[in-house]
């Protein structure tokens, strides 16, 4: 049997306060994120903002500077410029002031015509949205959240306790959050795959939570003269060791898609990856310390068995 | 001992099932197989969305008011025709507001014969005119105006469709969406320009008289600029003369190669529209230039010869969207209802317009307000990179189990197989569109899987440890964690299905998927894996399990 962890017995309860400080400071981040969002503030992409992105493939190397000062001189100055490396890839997007009307795309790739008549290049892709659209995006991804929340909340409060429902839910929160206010920080462009992306950890922390949960549930009903941090801490070590694979598996799964899944990719992978180890770190030091500032005499786990 | 053949032929009759629904999506094997063999397999598969092919996604707008300020200026000159053909003066016939026609007159006595008239537009009804004499002000029902907003876009849907069916595109997509909006969807489309281009023209093509004798007074400038257009419409703002309007030729200057435009002094007046055409061809003239010939349908040749008679030695204009194509002078009588367009265009771009003059005008513009477009090598090196990516991604997952869990993890590889096969077929037998979400989400469940072995199979060591027998400690694993498995995926199920129900476009693709996933993970999880355990334990009494 090859183990990476044997028989564990870790004090995780013991360390609940450095773990709710250290979370608290990650939701603030969010808030703040989720703040700006509203505010219209964040580094929204263009789905959600309105506006126009075009990336051009070059068949020689182009410095982002010459690029930049090329579409200051015919009047696209607000671009964003990014590059992708060694595939002479340009990003160039211009956001919500522009609509569609005023064909953006089509000047932004006269520009570069006009201007670098030597370095031949393709339009990859081209994307105009108006701004009606991004609304209407914005709306659907609330909804589709806040709706997967209640579902979320219900299933689990029904199937364990109330408490339960709630630990797991803002467990949840606490991970979206966090990578939304690490993709914050780090001024990455909110897309909606990005948003995918959180819905997809969503589903994943809930997963973890739930696994622990389910532990705790069995063991609630097994042990009853243990005190509830004492049964929750070995429920916690009882399945670590498949929290750690499972967690290690989808890692496996997600860098080689952040590293070499293409620009497409990139940032879906990056907020997944992110999601798997808040996700993990949720379900051992949130989720389940979470129950015990709610200790609610455990009725109906207790009575079921 | 459960009975383990039942779960064996359930297994393989899901495999076989999975593979034949499979076999569509990959087109080379499908395409090599016997004709018979075709006709009783299911014939579509997977489809790649457009950020996989390359192609074009459009949602757009049709601009329902300016349709109805069309449908109430075609009004306003069939009322001045008719006033005409009564021989009664008026002094003017015009559209003040969006649904609003004001008639004015010198004479008050007209003012009771023109009210008279009214019986012969009933769509409009007498408003505020009570108090004029010389004024008569009539207003679009709003029930018409309901009745063509409507049939805007259904026109427009209409025209839409025979011009991309004309273009030629493999499985086009256009759709309703919503009350106004319009969906298109080009897959694999090669010039994403010109299919736009052929999509959005309005193609309202007009023939329209010349107002010479005024034209001398206006002293146009013979040829401009063609950013000069603005200034020359400003400057003869003030001096145009009543039902007269500036429109522009579009013209290349043959030695520079360089655009102009040469503005004409045209009566508003529309003497024939493109409504009549029964057919557009492109030809090539004397001097290998391509214009389209236009052929009319029996009412409107002979309106045209009506016409062509009337003004022989005057100049007509061919005006396609407000811009002047041509502007022959009528040399005789033209019968036989043919005519050309001629003009400065390309080969492609003669052709494009035979396409929009076949498939008619659109009642209005359109607006294009969300506009995806994926040059197809960025599809090839997107589903390159990631194909690659969750192959590696894979490979590794495979290697891990099996080092990690030996024999039992080359069960949950099996599993894993199982589950990939599993998915395809199903994604095959939906004829879902696959896209770049859709392939994470993918990703996503093959990471459920192992997640659900790993719960198993840690499960069953524990019980090991305990010093349960195989068959028992095995049995016991899958009891004990069948429960959490459940639980996992029925939450994973709900973000899944509140993705889908309130997603839209790529979110949507990627919970499809993700919800389907999630219901084959449970089947090989709970079924796939554990009849092989069973086996194993059935042929003979494993001592040491291999986890």
């Amino acid at each position: 049997m090859l183990e990476i962890l044997g028989k564990t017995n870790f004090d995780f309860m013991g360390k609940r306060r450095f773990a709710f400080l250290f979370s608290g400071i990650m939701v603030m981040l969010g808030i703040v994120a989720v703040v700006q969002i509203a505010r219209g503030s964040a580094n929204l992409g263009i789905d959600f903002a309105g506006g126009t992105a075009v990336q051009l493939k070059f068949e020689q190397a182009i410095r982002i500077d010459e690029a930049r000062k090329v579409l200051e001189a015919n009047g696209l100055g607000n671009a964003e410029l990014q590059e992708f490396g060694q595939e002479n890839k340009l990003l160039i997007r211009l956001k919500a002031s522009t609509t569609i009307e005023e064909k953006v795309a089509e000047r932004v790739v006269a520009v570069f015509t006009k201007e670098f008549p030597a370095n031949h290049f393709v339009v990859d892709s081209s994307t105009e949205i108006g701004p009606t659209i991004g609304h209407k995006l914005q709306e659907d991804a609330l909804i589709a959240i806040l709706i997967s929340f209640a579902g979320i909340i219900l299933y689990v409060a029904g199937r364990f306790e109330f408490r339960f429902g709630i630990a797991a839910a803002l467990a949840t929160f606490h991970d979206v959050l966090a990578v939304l206010g690490a993709f914050y920080i780090l001024d990455k462009e909110i897309t909606l795959l990005v948003v995918t992306a959180l819905l997809t950890l969503a589903g994943y922390s809930m997963t973890d939570t739930v696994v622990v949960f389910d532990r705790i549930r069995e063991n609630l009903r097994m042990r009853r003269r243990d005190s509830e941090e004492t049964i929750i801490n070995n429920a916690v070590n009882q399945v670590l060791s498949r929290t750690i694979v499972t967690s290690l598996t989808v890692v496996l799964v997600l860098i080689p898609l952040t590293l070499a899944g293409g620009e497409v990719l990139h940032d879906f992978s990056l907020a997944l990856l992110w999601g798997v180890i808040f996700g993990t770190y949720s379900s051992i030091f949130v989720a389940s310390p979470l129950l015990l500032l709610w200790p609610g005499a455990s009725g109906r786990l207790l009575k079921r068995s | 001992m459960k009975k383990v053949s039942g779960r064996l032929t359930l297994l393989a009759l899901v495999v076989i099932l999975s593979v034949i629904f499979f076999i569509p999506s990959y087109q080379p094997f499908y395409q090599a197989l016997p004709a018979w063999l075709k006709n009783v397999m299911p014939n579509k598969g997977i489809t790649l969305g457009l950020d996989l092919q390359g192609g074009i996604h459009l949602v757009m707008e049709v601009d329902e008011d300016r349709a109805v300020e069309i449908a109430v200026d075609r009004s306003v000159v069939s009322l001045q025709d008719l006033l005409v053909d009564k021989k009664i003066p008026v002094e003017s016939v015009t559209r003040t507001g969006p649904t609003q026609v004001t008639i004015q007159f010198q004479n008050a006595e007209l003012k009771a014969q023109i009210q008279k008239m009214l019986d012969d537009y009933p769509t409009f009804t007498e408003t505020e005119s009570a108090g004029s004499a010389n004024k008569l002000v009539w207003e679009l029902r709003d029930i018409e105006v309901k009745r063509i907003k409507d049939s805007a876009i259904n026109q427009a849907l209409e025209t839409i469709r025979n011009r991309i069916d004309q273009f030629g595109v493999a499985e086009p997509m256009v759709q309703r969406q919503g009350l106004k909006q319009i969906v298109v969807q080009l897959p694999g489309v090669k010039e994403p320009k010109r299919a736009k281009d052929l999509i959005k023209e309005t193609a309202l093509l007009e023939f329209k008289m010349l107002d010479e004798d005024n034209q001398l007074k206006l002293d146009l400038p013979a040829r401009i600029p063609k950013e000069k257009e603005a200034d020359i419409l400003r400057e003869a703002e003030a001096k145009l003369p009543v039902g007269d309007q500036i429109l522009f030729e579009r013209a290349v200057d043959k030695d520079t190669g360089r655009e102009y435009r040469i503005p004409y002094l045209v009566k508003k007046r529309v003497m024939l529209t493109g409504d009549v055409l029964s057919d557009a061809r492109v030809s090539i003239g004397q001097f290998n230039d391509p214009y389209v010939s236009i052929s009319f349908d029996a009412k409107g040749g002979r309106e045209f010869e009506r016409i062509t008679g009337d003004n022989v030695k005057k100049r007509m204009a061919v005006v396609l969207d407000n811009t002047i194509y041509s502007a022959p002078v009528i040399q005789e009588r033209i019968t036989g209802g043919r005519a050309q367009i001629t003009g400065t265009f390309s080969m492609q771009e003669a052709s494009d317009l035979a396409i929009v003059l076949r498939a008619g005008a659109l009642p209005a513009p359109l607006k294009i307000i969300q506009d995806l477009t994926v040059g197809p090598s960025l599809g090839k090196d997107s589903i390159d990179k990631g194909i690659q990516a969750t192959l590696f991604a894979g490979a590794l997952v495979v290697l891990f189990m099996m080092v990690y869990y030996r024999t039992s993890g080359v069960i949950a590889d099996f599993a894993l197989a199982l589950n990939l096969l599993c998915l395809m077929g199903a994604l095959s037998a939906l004829n879902a569109t696959l896209t770049l979400p859709g392939i994470a989400g993918i990703v996503l469940t093959i990471g459920m899987g192992v997640d659900s072995n790993v719960l198993i199979f840690e499960r069953i060591r524990e019980e090991l440890r305990l010093g349960k027998a195989v068959r028992l400690a095995v049995d016991g694993g899958y009891d004990k964690a069948m429960l959490t498995i459940i639980d996992s995926h029925v939450t994973t199920l709900i973000t899944g299905v509140a993705l889908f129900l309130f997603g839209t476009g790529p979110i949507k693709g990627f919970a499809v998927t993700l919800c389907l996933g999630i219901g084959i993970n449970l089947f090989t999880a709970l079924v796939g894996t554990k009849v092989i355990f069973d086996l194993m334990n059935q042929r003979h009494k494993v001592e040491q399990l291999s986890i």
